[in-house]
C-alpha cells in the first residue's frame, strides 16, 4: 500500500476495548485481539499493517496512553536512540500486530506502545 | 526535523499512583467516556503551549472528580458545584497560573448553576469545560437539568416530560448572553471531524487565558455509553442524531481579539498580608498521634469487600440484621467508587454490645475480601489476631501475614456447584457462624428467610448457609 507509512501501536494494558478506534480507522486495520488483558477487557489490536499514520483513532481513543502513532514509521525508525548504550540506533519490527522492534545496537526488544519511554533524536 | 509521534502526552502521569488498587495504568473511567477524550485534549494542550507545569486543575464532583490521578498539574478538588468559586480564589492568589474548571452537567447545570453564573458575570480569568453527556454518570444514571425531553433515565422512567421537569437548559447559551465572558463555545465529541473542532475550542479556551483575556466556556458534548445503555459507538451515534439536535454547536460569543488583556496582578494582596490576618504565621499547631492507639477489640468490626454485584454490601446487611436480632447494637454504611462497571465495592459493619459511635471500620477484626484487590488493599488493616476470610475461588493469593486467623473458602466454587453463582455470599455467611461464636446459627436460620425478598430463593440460599456452616466447623477444628 503506497500511503501505509505510519505505524500504530497498543498498550493492550491500558485499552478498555470500547471499539472507538476500530470504527474510526477510515483504513480499518484496527481489530478487537481474541485474549483479554489483565483486567479482563479484550483490547485493541493492529493488523500488522496498512497503518497510513493519521492519526485518528489516537484522538478517537479515550484512554491516554492505550494508542501510540507514529506518523512517519521509516523516520522514526532511523532517529530512534537506544535507551541502554544512549547512541543512534536503528529499530527493526519484530511483530507488528503486538507492536515490539528490536533496538539494534543493543539488541533488546522494545515496546512501541511504551512511548513515553521511548528517546528519538530531534 | 523531529519525529511525529501521537502518544500519552507528558500532561498526564505516566502511571497513576493516587488511583487505589492495583490498576495503575487505566482510568477509571467506562470504556468509551468522552472524559478520557476531553482529558487528552486538555493535557495535550497544556503541553503545547508549556504551561502544564502553571496549571492548577480544579475538579468538584461527578465522574471527572479523580481528575487528580491523572493530570501532572496542579489540582484542586472542590465542593459539588463549587469549582468556578474555588478556581476564582487560585486565580486571584496566583494570577499568573492556569485556572481550569472542570464541570460536569450535573454539577456545573444544577447544583453548581449560581456558582457559574457569577464566575462568569464577574469576568473571571478561567476556562471551564462544560461536560454535558445529559445524565448523572457517577451516581448511576438520573435525571441531570440537561437530560432531554423524553430521555428515560432512573429519575425519570417515562422519559423527561415537560409538565413535571421542564425543558433542557442550554448552558453555553446563558453564558453567552453575559456581557463578561470573552469565548463561549459548544462542541461534541462523536467523530473525527467533531473532536478535531473540539481540540481547537480547548486550544482557544487555554490560549485566551494566557493571553489574560478572560472568561472562557467551552461547552463539551460527551458520551455516557453506561448511563445511556449504549455501546461506545453508539453512544456516538445518539449525540450526532439525537443530542446535538437540542444542543446545537457552534461559537455563541467570542470577542477575545476585541478586549484588552486584564490586569490581574492590580488587586493582588501583599505576600504574607493574608497568612497574617487569619493568624497563620502563628507557630503551627501539632498533632498528638499518641492517643490514637486502638484500644483492644472485643466486640466485632468487620470490613467486607469486593467487586460491585458480588453481594457485599448485602452480606453486611444480612450481618446487622442478624446482629439486631441478637439485640446487639449495629452500624452499616457501604463504600463504594464512582465507577459503574468493574468497580470495587466494600461495606464496614459493626456489632457491639455498647452503643455504636462512629460507623467506620478503619481496622477490622474479622475482613472478608472477595476478590484480590480487596485483599490486596485491606489486608494491613485488620487488628492483630483479627481474622481474614477470602474467597479461594477467584484470589490466586494468600494473605502475607502471620499474626492472623486465614480462613480461605472456596466459596463461589461451592456456590456454582450448589447451582448458582451469586449465594457464594452466603456461604462466606456460613463459613462466618460456623467458624466463630458471634453468630448464632439458629438465629441466621431463622432471620435468612426473613430478609430474602425473592422467596424461591429461600431453599437455595439455606443450603449455601448450611454447606458454609459445616465448612466453618470442619475449619475451627
Amino acid at each position: 500500500m503506497a500511503n501505509a507509512r505510519g505505524l500504530v501501536a497498543v498498550n493492550v494494558e491500558e485499552c478498555k476495548g470500547c471499539n472507538l478506534c476500530i470504527v474510526a480507522c477510515p483504513v480499518d486495520v484496527l481489530h478487537l485481539a481474541d485474549s483479554f488483558n489483565t483486567h479482563g477487557y479484550s483490547p485493541a489490536e493492529y493488523d500488522g499493517e496498512g497503518c497510513t499514520g493519521c492519526g485518528i483513532c489516537y484522538y478517537a481513543c479515550p484512554e491516554p496512553g492505550a494508542i501510540t502513532v507514529y506518523k512517519n514509521w521509516a523516520e522514526a525508525q532511523e532517529a530512534y536512540i537506544c535507551q541502554t548504550k544512549k547512541v543512534p540506533s536503528r529499530l527493526t519490527i519484530t511483530d507488528a500486530v503486538k507492536g515490539l522492534a528490536t533496538c539494534e545496537a543493543c539488541g533488546q526488544e522494545v515496546i512501541l506502545s511504551n512511548f513515553s519511554h521511548l528517546s528519538f533524536a530531534e | 526535523m523531529s519525529v511525529k509521534i501521537l502518544g500519552k502526552s507528558k500532561g498526564f502521569y505516566d502511571t497513576y499512583e493516587r488511583r487505589p488498587g492495583s490498576n495503575k495504568e487505566q482510568t477509571h473511567y467506562c470504556p468509551g467516556c468522552g472524559h478520557g477524550i476531553l482529558h487528552k485534549l486538555i493535557a495535550e494542550a497544556l503541553t503545547e503551549y508549556g504551561v502544564a507545569e502553571n496549571c492548577i486543575f480544579v475538579s468538584p464532583v461527578g465522574c471527572s472528580v479523580f481528575a487528580y490521578y491523572y493530570f501532572n498539574a496542579g489540582n484542586i478538588q472542590a465542593a459539588h458545584g463549587r469549582a468556578p468559586a474555588v478556581a476564582t480564589g487560585v486565580k486571584r492568589a496566583l494570577p499568573e497560573s492556569i485556572v481550569i474548571s472542570y464541570q460536569g452537567d450535573g454539577d456545573l447545570a444544577a447544583i453548581g448553576g449560581n456558582e457559574i453564573l457569577h464566575a462568569a458575570n464577574r469576568g473571571e480569568s478561567i476556562t471551564v469545560f462544560f461536560v454535558n453527556n445529559a445524565i448523572y454518570g457517577m451516581t448511576g444514571g438520573q435525571m441531570a437539568p440537561t437530560t432531554l425531553i423524553g430521555q428515560k433515565t432512573t429519575t425519570t422512567p417515562y422519559g423527561r416530560t415537560l409538565q413535571n421537569e421542564g425543558y433542557p437548559i442550554r448552558m453555553a447559551e446563558i453564558i453567552a448572553s453575559l456581557e463578561s465572558p470573552v469565548y463561549v463555545e459548544r462542541v461534541m465529541l462523536a467523530d473525527t471531524r467533531s473532536k478535531n473542532a473540539a481540540r481547537k475550542a480547548v486550544r482557544r479556551g487555554i490560549k485566551n487565558q494566557i493571553e489574560k483575556k478572560g472568561f472562557s466556556f467551552i461547552e463539551v458534548l460527551s458520551t455516557c455509553p453506561t448511563g445511556w445503555k449504549m455501546s461506545a459507538p453508539q453512544a456516538e451515534d445518539w449525540i450526532k442524531s439525537t443530542l446535538v439536535k437540542n444542543f446545537p454547536l457552534g461559537v455563541l460569543k467570542d470577542i477575545a481579539l476585541q478586549v484588552e488583556p486584564l490586569d490581574l496582578s492590580k488587586h493582588l494582596a501583599a505576600p504574607g498580608r493574608v497568612s497574617k490576618l487569619i493568624g497563620l504565621d502563628e507557630e503551627k499547631v501539632k498533632f498528638d498521634t499518641s492517643a490514637m492507639k486502638l484500644n483492644p477489640q472485643i466486640d466485632q468490626e468487620i470490613k467486607i469487600a469486593g467487586f460491585g454485584g458480588q453481594g457485599v454490601l448485602s452480606l453486611g446487611v444480612w450481618l446487622s440484621e442478624i446482629g439486631m436480632r441478637e439485640d446487639l447494637q449495629v452500624s452499616w454504611i457501604p463504600s463504594y467508587g464512582p465507577e459503574m462497571r468493574g468497580g470495587t465495592a466494600n461495606c464496614h459493619v459493626k456489632l457491639s454490645r455498647d452503643p455504636i459511635g462512629s460507623p467506620l471500620v478503619t481496622h477490622p477484626t474479622v475482613l472478608i475480601a472477595m476478590n484480590r484487590p480487596s485483599l490486596e488493599k485491606f489486608e494491613d488493616d485488620v487488628i492483630e489476631g483479627g481474622a481474614i476470610l477470602w474467597d479461594a475461588s477467584l484470589i490466586d493469593i494468600e494473605p502475607k501475614r502471620n499474626d492472623i486467623v486465614k480462613i480461605p473458602i472456596p466459596a463461589t466454587d461451592i456456590a456454582n456447584e450448589l447451582g448458582n453463582t451469586r449465594i457464594s455470599n452466603v456461604v462466606i455467611l456460613g463459613v462466618l457462624a460456623g467458624f466463630s461464636d458471634f453468630l448464632d446459627p439458629l438465629v441466621v436460620q431463622r432471620v435468612l428467610p426473613i430478609i430474602f425478598k425473592k422467596r424461591h430463593l429461600i431453599e437455595i440460599n439455606l443450603k449455601a448457609f448450611q454447606r458454609g456452616l459445616e465448612l466453618g466447623r470442619e475449619l475451627s477444628q
